[in-house]
């Protein structure tokens, strides 16, 4: 198979970070807080420290920061990484699903049309 | 993204009571959470039971806020605003028999928010609407899918089972209602 086909089928097989997101919309939106914190800005913030949001003192006192890494690894047992979150959600099992949704809101995040 | 504040909390609380009709329109689910030994167990300071009920009952805050927006946005006709009221009082059982499973578990339910911030501006005709309520229950479905495995208690877990087939159902009713697909897929996560 010539390499652009090959690049072309993964690309056709590579979750789609927005569809995944949409499964955070009941709790999360990128722009305002709602049950969850707001995202705008979440990739390299500290863990627990939107102003005003009513996190569990557990998330307060996770001392993490939010990279492609600690997303990763929390999105995957979110209960199990910070014990006593709020975000009491089983979790995102497909690494490649965690992938598409971390790599997406880098980019959602972001966007400061979205993100104002 | 502008944002539209939205005072909600304080007409929930009004609606006090109609949720007392909605504990006997939610009996069921209700007598189900009561009086469960597992409860005392979840009754303990920071239980995964009583967090993911805290969490459960806040989502269902949210919507029922959200609706609220929506039946109000004046873009709805008859029968979407219809169909709005009677899935915001779905969401208004689904809310009382959370909390009534706080009460079980000697924990004060949580109130709603006193503002709801929702993204009105970008809601100009019925179908906006629409879509902004099924994305709403698109990740409710996801939420109960993502929590039931964490109860301890598995007649909590049966509760939250049967409002999640509510709200998949409030989405395949939205999306069909949107010339969608109802169900599109086999599976959810």
């Amino acid at each position: 198979m010539m390499p652009s086909l090959l690049l072309a089928a993964a690309m056709f097989a590579m979750p789609d970070g927005a569809a995944i997101y949409e499964r955070c919309l009941a709790c999360h939106t990128l722009a305002h807080d709602a049950v969850g914190p707001r995202h705008c800005g979440v990739v390299g913030r500290r863990a627990g420290s939107v102003p005003g949001y009513a996190y569990s003192p557990s998330m307060r006192n996770s001392g993490l920061t939010w990279d492609e890494a600690t997303l990763d690894r929390f999105l995957a047992a979110p209960t199990t990484v910070v014990p006593g979150t709020l975000m009491t959600y089983a979790g995102v099992p497909d690494p490649a699903e965690r992938h598409a949704l971390v790599a997406w809101l880098r980019q959602a995040a972001h966007d400061p049309e979205l993100c104002h | 993204m502008s944002k539209t504040i939205v005072e909600t909390g304080p007409r929930v609380l009004a609606r006090r009571g109609f949720l007392a009709t909605a504990v006997t329109l939610s009996g069921a689910a209700v007598a189900l959470l009561a009086g469960r030994p597992g409860l005392v167990r979840a009754a303990e300071a920071g239980s995964a039971d009583a967090a993911i009920l805290k969490t459960a009952l806040g989502a269902e805050y949210n919507a029922i806020a959200a609706y609220g927006v929506g039946i109000d946005s004046g873009l709805l006709g008859a029968g979407a605003k219809k169909l709005a009221a009677t899935f915001r009082d779905h969401h208004r059982a689904h809310a009382d028999a959370l909390a009534g499973a706080m009460r079980a578990l000697k924990l004060e339910p949580i109130q709603p928010l006193a503002k709801y911030e929702f993204p009105v501006e970008q809601l100009k005709q019925e179908a906006d609407v629409l879509a902004f309520a099924a994305g709403l229950e698109r990740g409710a479905m996801s939420a109960y899918v993502g929590a039931i495995p964490l109860f301890g208690d598995r007649e909590l877990a049966r509760a939250a089972a049967s409002i999640l087939a509510d709200e998949a159902m409030h989405w395949a009713v939205l999306r069909n209602a949107l010339g969608q697909e109802p169900v599109p897929e086999a599976f959810f996560t």
